[in-house]
């Protein structure tokens, strides 16, 4: 038997690591791996011009003038616990339950929502205070670097929308596991890229 | 109110595509043409073709550019091609046969073989492989089209910052170089994540790893090197592109910017990349030296090692391209360590291939012309290499002519003449047809002796201190004879290329029909006949050890050991959407090129609409009843 049929022959119903039972899902697997290692050097790329760039603020105000912690360590916060809410989502799965699973995933998009919700406003307090894209090298490498992560963020919501409509329609099959597999990793794999902005350019800013 | 008429027009086509188009039955007609099928194909063999196709139209337009440089440099004082045209000349020269050519060419032999020679039916993802092609394809043609709307890039290959900041080189022209890369930067990204993922989990049974040969070993290297190296080029992309087009001040140091970031995170990119450009011909050639010695690749491991080693040590080595910034002496010294420590493993590999030719039966086919060929430009490449990485001797060296003799040396006698070998041993495999022995040869010496009439007086040129990217010399400086002499070379390149292109064309027509294995080859591609069919493989193949199909012909009966019984075979269904999600990327780079944001994030609209509807597509395939179970006996 070739190893793409192997799917139809589970008797009854869904094998126990749904996202890992075809080939195509092992595939995606590897194959978003290693996407992720692209990603972070991407990531690492511009927390480097970020660092290098940093100390240039110009007549504008330096890091420690204008980030707000507590603020930052609401968003921080809330997109810790997206993550779990996305392992919960993923658990969820492989017990088979795809109402909790899609409950634990809407959950996740609301708190990803509220993040980018607080992080516009965290921009917009930034612009009136006269930090602005074209103000500086550290304002230009602050702006990239941060925009960068949220729009992988948003792109995250938009993502896992469209999974939690097709879950409700199809609910958790060898096709549809993957993708919620892979939605979480990417989930978390924001979530650490976040981990490393809130300590290289928040914590580390603080420090004059 | 002009962008509002680009928007409706646009939103109107979406309109048309999403809906089935406005008239059914022309859609239909499309749907079966020969066009269509191309353009919607995921198969990995046509997607190779593919490849080759526009990698050789690239290869025309930058071959055209690079003759246009050289006879405005064959005598002092030329006024043939000067100034600006001449800088957007050497720029797009260097740009298009990096990006769009040297790397798309490899692409197609590892799309076209590294499936065969691991006993796979496709790539991991197909639909991924066809998308990556489109984007590449996409970014191409976008930074061509730069040529006749509003002026090409001119700031160098490298692109560096100040001259590429709006200041100095205003205009469209680096928006095109920007956007263009970007985009087919994400489709090479695409494929190589493609490659890896095919090599680890698409090897047939047996396939272990030290048993892949050694092309799909340096595929898959070259693949990693991508996977780390082009996403630093995007980063650094996107930083020209909003200093350029929304006013930020990464480099500018008016805004406390800083030019020496893009020069490190250009060469954290631009080191790997000229590895990842060798590394596949180093397969290739590892490939023809055993067929046409009749012996077994000399040292199997140690290739394999210094493979691997190459594409660590590549990522090691990127200041060498800065010795003249100024970075201090510890660095620079640590960094000329580092490049120099390179040459090991490229020696070990050299020394492999001579081993491998020692006392085999060789027979000089034209592929075989180009491996050994390759040995002696290689090492000169690779001597001057050494000299360019002692730094004391290397700010002597720096912006002459001895670079671009180096560079020159490496690419056109590594990366292209590996291309050229592979083309001439795999072009029965991929069209079924031999390509004709006597016109090969005849292009291989014209080839030949033009590289060296072509590069070898440039490192006199440059030690004499002919500045490079300049477009004229004086009279009387020492410059004459050698510039002569180069452009003479050139001439004799494009005859050889001439007469590979017509032996194309008169293969196509009249060449001898190839049968399965024409070379008597070592490695599974050659067990499958030529073309393949759309399956490759109508049952998997078992391994049962290093060059599997010599190993059969020789201690087996000549055929391929099963893995699984004959049956119907699963096929993924062709697809549009990577056509239509590059054309969205597409729209988007021509917006952004022109600072209009509403078209650039309309693009992207397009292209995010297109992954929801694949993504909500249930894509099951089809199966397909191979040849042998119609009727016939079975066979491999």
């Amino acid at each position: 038997m070739k190893i793409e049929e192997k799917t139809a022959s589970v008797a009854g119903g869904i094998p126990a690591e749904p996202e890992k039972a075809t080939l195509e899902g092992k595939n995606k697997i590897v194959g978003f791996w290693l996407f992720l290692a692209a990603e972070s050097t991407l990531f690492a790329t511009e927390m480097g011009a970020y660092v290098a760039l940093k100390g240039s603020h110009m007549n504008g105000p330096a890091s420690h003038e204008l980030f707000q912690l507590p603020m930052v360590a609401i968003s921080t916060l809330i997109l810790l616990v997206s993550s779990l809410t996305s392992v919960l989502g993923i658990m969820s799965m492989h017990a088979h339950d795809s109402k909790k699973m899609l409950f634990w995933f809407r959950v996740t998009i609301l708190l990803g929502a509220a993040f980018l919700v607080l992080e516009s406003y965290e921009f917009m307090e930034y612009v009136h205070a006269g930090h602005i894209l074209s103000g500086s090298a550290f304002a230009s490498s602050f702006y990239l670097l941060l925009g960068t992560h949220g729009a992988h963020v948003l792109f995250g919501v938009l993502w896992i929308l469209g999974l939690v409509i097709q879950g409700a329609k199809k609910g958790i099959t060898v096709h549809t596991a993957p993708k919620f597999y892979l939605a979480s990793l990417y989930w978390h794999f924001i979530d650490v890229v976040w981990i490393f902005i809130f300590t290289v350019v928040y914590l580390m800013g603080m420090v004059t | 109110m002009a962008t509002l008429i680009i928007i409706l027009i646009l939103v109107l086509f979406l309109g048309a595509i999403l809906t089935g188009g406005y008239n059914k039955r022309f859609l239909e007609r499309m749907q079966q043409s020969d066009l269509w099928s191309w353009i919607t194909t995921v198969d990995h063999k046509r997607i190779g073709i593919l490849y080759l196709i526009s990698g050789g139209f690239f290869f025309a337009v930058a071959g055209l550019e690079a003759l246009l440089i050289r006879i405005q440099l064959m005598v002092p004082n030329n006024a043939f091609i000067v100034g600006d045209t001449y800088n957007q000349l050497t720029t797009m020269h260097g740009t298009t046969m990096l990006f769009l050519v040297a790397l798309p060419i490899l692409f197609a032999l590892m799309n076209f073989i590294v499936p065969l020679q691991i006993g796979a039916r496709d790539v991991a993802f197909p639909f991924l492989n066809s998308l990556g092609y489109w984007l590449y394809v996409s970014g191409g043609l976008l930074l061509n089209l730069s040529w006749i709307f509003g002026g090409a890039p001119d700031a160098g290959w490298t692109n560096y910052a100040t001259l590429a900041l709006n200041d100095y080189s205003p205009g469209p022209g680096v928006n095109y170089y920007v956007l263009g890369l970007q985009i087919s930067g994400i489709g090479t990204l695409i494929s190589a994540i493609n490659f890896i993922t095919t090599i680890v989990n698409m090897r047939a049974p047996g396939m272990s790893y030290l048993r892949l040969p050694l092309f799909t070993w340096t595929t898959f290297v070259t693949s990693a090197i991508i996977m780390f190296a082009f996403p630093p080029l995007t980063a650094g992309l996107f930083m020209m592109m909003f200093d350029r087009i929304f006013g930020a001040t990464f480099f500018s140091t008016a805004g406390g910017g800083n030019v020496t970031v893009w020069e490190h995170i250009f060469w954290i990119f631009g080191h790997p990349e000229v590895y990842l450009l060798i590394l596949p011909a180093f397969g290739v050639f590892s490939e023809v030296i055993p067929t046409f010695s009749k012996k077994r690749l000399f040292g199997y491991h140690s290739m394999v090692f210094a493979v691997v080693l190459i594409g660590f040590l590549g990522f090691m080595v990127w200041l060498h391209h800065m010795f003249t910034v100024g970075l201090g002496p510890v660095a620079n010294s640590i960094f000329a360590i580092s490049t120099m420590a390179i040459a090991v493993p490229t020696g070990i590999k050299i020394f492999n291939w001579l081993f491998t030719m020692w006392g085999g039966r060789i027979r000089f086919t034209t592929a075989m012309l180009y491996a050994a060929g390759f040995i002696v430009t290689f090492v000169m490449g690779g001597v001057t290499g050494v000299m360019l990485a002692t730094v004391p001797a290397d700010l002597q060296f720096h912006d002459t002519y001895f670079v671009v003799a180096h560079f020159h040396y490496v690419i056109i006698g590594g990366t292209v003449m590996g291309m050229l070998a592979g083309f001439y041993y795999w072009w029965p495999k991929m069209f079924g047809r031999v390509l004709n022995e006597k016109l090969g040869k005849w292009s291989f010496w014209f080839f030949y002796l033009g590289i060296h009439l072509a590069f070898f007086p440039q490192h006199f040129l440059g030690l004499n201190g002919m500045p490079r990217r300049v477009f004229t010399f004086e009279a009387n400086k020492g410059f004459e004879t050698g510039n002569m002499v180069s452009t003479i070379g050139t001439f004799l390149m494009t005859i050889g290329v001439l007469i590979l292109l017509y032996n194309v064309v008169w293969t196509l027509r009249k060449g001898k029909q190839a049968d399965a294995d024409p070379w008597d080859g070592r490695t599974l591609e050659w067990a499958v006949s030529s073309p393949p069919p759309v399956y490759n493989f109508a049952q998997t193949p078992r391994v049962r050890g290093l060059d599997a199909w010599w190993l059969e012909k020789v201690h087996g009966d000549g055929k391929l050991k099963p893995a699984e019984p004959l049956g119907l075979i699963h096929m993924p269904s062709p697809s549009h959407l990577p056509f239509i999600m590059a054309v969205g990327f597409f729209i988007s780079g021509f917006g952004f090129v022109f600072h209009s944001w509403q078209v650039g994030a309309l693009g992207l609209v397009v292209v995010f609409i297109m992954m929801y509807v694949r993504s909500f597509q249930e894509d099951h395939g089809y199966h397909l009843q191979p040849d042998e179970l119609k009727g016939q006996g079975v066979d491999s």
